[in-house]
């Protein structure tokens, strides 16, 4: 590894080529001014250049409802026939948690055997917890299970644990095959790789229709939307895992003559555990992220709380399912990276079953003995009406007393930027001729990453061209770009302010984690009344939801950077203010720009929900196609999100690699 | 709430039971009826449940999209649908009827109304309301940073149609249309709007809960033909169509068209579900203002109501 470099200070910016950007620019808003005067087909993609794509994929999909076929049975009913298959432990963890063992069919039926009581529930997690790590998880998650029964949401919370207890499963498997697959085929590693990318940024909206289609309406097509969002971290993590096993570890295996099946599990996965374990906690917490639009169509749970409780405007009701989704959330994601950290020790305990399992026997012997008392008294079975608490009232009455009291300040502000800055960059932006933009990506791919940059940022731009969806994706830009500066002018100071102070950094961290985990449905409702529907109220949702990477990625960037560099910094003489501006932050900036990129991602992963508010952009397309049925128009929209996406993530990608080969960084 | 609905047929049963015992059904699978996302289509859906259940059939509720759901009772995987609005669903409704796998199962009695809409107290603030040709004067009242000069006009998602930018060309109103994402931002901003007695002109649809707990009127545009829709020389404008109010029409139900082989029963029964927009005003009405829990709300109108809901399934 190459010593650390001259650091790039203003001197970089003296180079001619710097010069370049500025002056396409300047050109750009002479454009954008002379617009009126550019004929209509350099402005706008002429409809001769158009193809009818979503025409074809609903011709292509009806097709594949309706006729196609193996030969023995049709592509139609092997899709159900998965469907019931996964609908059969669905129903077994329902049974468990929220149904009971029941007699007769649909609404009707009564219990026979109640389900497991939520005293034998919460114990069970506790048991967890200490399992895990220790007393003080177990505590937590006690804690974390009781404001579920507390607050009322019990039996909604147990339905999407059910959901997710299946989902979970099925997105580890899926993702530690196909990582497998990947890790030994390198041919099928290149065939993944742009799928991936596509499951990852295609918006969820867009093949929910299709998944409707083929797995028919209910909690199983949800289940397998679920599924698929989830489920790429997995893939990816398992093939970096099996990757990074130091090689001499694979030759030992082979010496002892493992067949290549024992390879894998007995040397192989058991070393990558750790790494896997981070996987199955992303599966997790995106499950999770899932649980509203689920609800959508179908899987019922918390995530249909928050959203009929928003329907009819009980915002207090919304935000405390809301809390409760965030609750769910907490709780398995700590109690997982427990059992990550804890994976590979443990120590061994001898003795008969009963003995080396105490904790399993009480919660069975404790899942029986309240199962039996809940027969004679109802409160062990549920938790009492009576005992439940509401901060209902609470959460309306704030929500009210500012909208009264401040929304003069709030419409003041909100005018001034919209005026000043969101509608004016919004008609720069659309009066800019697509040619010209067209050859500003490309150019921009061919700077950092020579002709296959430049040709990925031309086919994907030209792709969207021919959808016809110019406009809307030239106003997702404007929206998410926007959105994204501002989340990154917030967060990285966060980051920074989280990185130079313990207490800070753990009080920001607890407030970026319910953001994350919060369905952003929840502050959705309350941002409208204070801010109205339009840009401004989309744009703080989205905002509000990709601050999370920001503020992570540089705390972890600046944590990250050699002492010994500080200490060099320190000695030559500079001031706190200098260390950090002209050792830390540039050496943090690879982190940052990382940070920003998945600040991008989930800016894009947000459209879907903004257009819930109403914008005119990519995620209405999407979610008008979802209203209608539209299967070709759904995909196309997705498909064009998806290229944005991939589009930024390359050219961050690549100006990350430079900056950390300029920095004499590792690359990666 | 599984427990009072049982303990209700429970009861039922037992009072009933000696002289119409729970009826023989046709088949034991369970009918599936869709769910939206308005309260007025769950307690529709909830007392055809209810009825349904009294019957004898096994019932469940499916979590479904309003246009989505098409496509799900073509394939006969969802069986009834309660709530199918002329003005919103029409084309979709016809356009699925038209394959053959979807058959109408009569009006529900009630009729949908959608127009545009204004908080009572902004009939101070614009005296020549609710006539449409008073818009204009108050344009500047209804506007905002992101529409003025022009009055802001907040429209229902675009999925809905309604032709509101055809009719403000039309009917030369000073008007710009921002389209909500969904009826709930819709309805939050009227709620906020409400709580400053702000102004606030937007689309309004009824049965539903706003009109009911936010009092105020619609806008009296000229009246609603069906040439003036289709017609630019019929209307106020001489050149332009959609220069009059919105259609008025009946809510549908509909479903799967091998119900009635299955569950011929059923299928007489839902065809029987009638219920007033003054019924149903009242029901939704006591859930989303009140905030009665849905299943008392149509616990109680099955009690009240056991002579009318007897007769459709007898």
């Amino acid at each position: 590894m190459m010593g650390p470099q001259a650091l790039p200070g203003p001197y970089a910016l003296m180079r001619p080529r710097a010069l370049l950007w500025p002056a396409l620019f300047a050109v750009s808003l002479l454009l954008a001014l002379l617009s009126v005067q550019i004929p209509a087909w350099l402005l706008r993609p002429p409809p001769t250049l158009m193809i009818d794509l979503a025409g074809a994929t609903s011709a292509a999909m009806k097709w594949l409802v309706e006729d196609a076929t193996f030969g023995l049975f049709t592509v139609k009913e092997a899709t159900r026939a998965i469907a019931t298959l996964v609908e059969v432990p669905y129903d077994a963890a329902r049974i468990l948690l929220v149904d009971g063992i029941t007699e007769g069919k649909g609404r009707r039926a009564t219990t026979i055997v109640p389900p497991i009581s939520w005293i034998a529930v919460t114990a069970a997690m506790v048991a967890l917890g200490i399992y895990a790590k220790n007393l003080w998880l177990g505590l937590l998650i006690g804690a974390l299970f009781l404001y579920l029964a507390v607050f009322g949401q019990w039996e909604s919370a147990m339905t999407t644990l059910a959901s997710i207890l299946i989902a979970v499963p099925m997105g580890v498997a899926g993702g530690l095959a196909l990582g497998i697959a990947a890790f030994l085929s390198p041919l099928f590693n290149r065939i993944l790789s742009p799928v991936l990318d596509l499951m990852q940024t295609v918006p969820t909206f867009a093949y929910l229709v299709p998944i409707l289609f083929l797995f028919g309406f209910g909690p199983v097509s949800a289940l397998i939307a679920t599924v698929i969002y989830a489920m790429p971290p997995m893939v990816r993590i398992t093939t970096l895992a099996l990757r990074s096993i130091p090689p001499e570890l694979q030759e030992f295996g082979r010496m002892v003559g493992c067949t290549p099946g024992q390879q894998m599990r007995k040397v192989l996965l058991p070393v990558a555990l750790p790494d896997l374990m981070v996987g199955v906690n992303q599966v997790i917490m995106l499950s999770l992220n899932m649980v509203i639009i689920a609800s959508m169509i179908g899987a019922g749970g918390l995530g249909f709380d928050v959203l009929n409780a928003l329907r009819s405007l009980k915002i207090g009701a919304g935000i405390e399912a809301g809390l409760a989704i965030t609750a769910l959330a907490v709780a398995l994601d700590r109690l997982s990276q427990a059992l990550a950290a804890r994976s590979g020790q443990g120590a061994v305990v001898t003795g008969n079953w009963t003995r080396r399992h105490p904790k399993t026997v009480a919660v069975l012997v404790l899942i029986v003995v309240t199962g039996v008392a809940g027969l004679v008294l109802p409160w062990v079975q549920t938790y009492p009406k009576e005992a439940m608490l509401s901060t209902r009232t609470f959460w309306s009455d704030l929500v009210e007393y500012i909208n009264v009291s401040y929304f003069d300040q709030i419409e003041a502000f909100k005018d001034a930027i919209l005026i000043n800055v969101l509608l004016p960059v919004k008609r720069f932006l659309l009066a800019l001729p697509w040619v010209w933009v067209l050859a500003l990506a490309t150019l921009a791919g061919w700077q950092l990453g020579r002709a296959r940059l430049a040709l990925l940022c031309l086919g994907l731009g030209l792709f969207i061209a021919v959808t016809g969806l110019w406009e809307q994706a030239v106003t997702t830009v404007y929206l998410c770009g926007i959105s994204v500066i501002i989340a990154a002018m917030i967060g990285v100071p966060l980051g920074i302010w989280a990185a130079a102070n313990q207490t800070a950094g753990k009080v920001i961290g607890a407030f970026i984690d319910t953001l994350q985990t919060l369905p952003s449905f929840v502050y959705l409702i309350p941002v409208i009344m204070l801010f109205r529907v339009g840009d401004f109220a989309a744009m703080i949702a989205v905002v509000l939801y990709a601050l999370a990477p920001a503020v992570r990625y540089t705390a972890h960037g600046l944590r990250s950077v050699q002492p010994e560099l500080v200490e060099a910094g320190i000695v030559c003489g500079c001031t706190r203010w200098q260390v950090l501006t002209r050792v830390r932050l540039p050496m943090a900036l690879p982190d940052i720009l990382l940070g920003v990129n998945q600040t991008i991602m989930l800016a894009l992963s947000m459209l879907v929900i903004t257009a819930l508010v109403g914008t005119r952009d990519l995620g209405q397309e999407v979610y008008a196609a979802l209203a209608t049925a539209d299967v070709g128009r759904g995909v196309m929209a997705g498909l064009a999100v998806a290229a944005i996406a991939i589009i930024a993530d390359r050219l961050i990608t690549a100006a990350t690699a430079r900056a950390r080969a300029r920095l004499g960084l590792a690359g990666e | 709430m599984r427990q009072t609905t049982r303990l209700i047929s429970l009861g039922m049963a037992l009072g009933l039971s000696a002289g119409a015992a729970l009826a023989q059904v046709e088949s034991e699978d369970p009918i599936k009826l869709t769910l939206h996302d308005w309260t007025g289509q769950f307690i529709t859906t909830n007392i055809m449940a209810a009825v349904l259940e009294e019957a004898g059939y096994n019932v469940e509720l499916v979590q479904a999209d309003y246009l989505a759901q098409f496509s799900g009772i073509e394939s006969g995987d969802l069986h009834v649908a309660m709530e199918l609005w002329a003005t919103t669903a029409a084309d979709a409704m016809n356009a699925s009827i038209a394959t053959g796998n979807t058959v109408s199962f009569g009006e529900t009695g009630m009729q949908a109304k959608e127009e545009w809409w204004y908080p009572i107290y902004m009939k101070e603030k614009c005296p020549g309301l609710p006539d449409w040709k008073a818009l204009n004067a108050c344009a500047e009242l209804f506007a905002t940073a992101e529409t003025a000069p022009k009055g802001r006009y907040l429209g229902g998602p675009v999925t809905w149609g309604g032709y509101d930018e055809e009719r403000i060309a039309s009917l030369g109103l000073n008007y710009e249309v921002i389209h909500a994402g969904t009826d709930a931002a819709m309805f939050a901003e009227l709620e906020a709007a409400y709580q400053r007695q702000d102004p606030i002109l937007m689309w309004i649809y009824s049965p539903h809960w706003a009109p009911i707990k936010y009092p105020g009127e619609w806008i009296e545009f000229p009246a609603y033909s069906a040439e003036c829709y289709t017609d630019p020389a019929a209307g106020e404008n001489p050149a332009a169509a959609y220069d009059c109010g919105k259609p008025t029409g009946p809510i549908y139900k509909a479903g799967w068209v091998g119900l009635e082989g299955k569950w011929p029963g059923a299928a007489k029964a839902i065809k029987a579900f009638t219920m007033t927009n003054e019924e149903m005003g009242a029901m939704v009405g006591k859930v989303d203002v009140e905030g009665i829990p849905l299943e008392d709300v149509v616990d109680e109108w099955m009690t009240a109501n056991e002579a009318v809901w007897t007769k459709w399934i007898e």
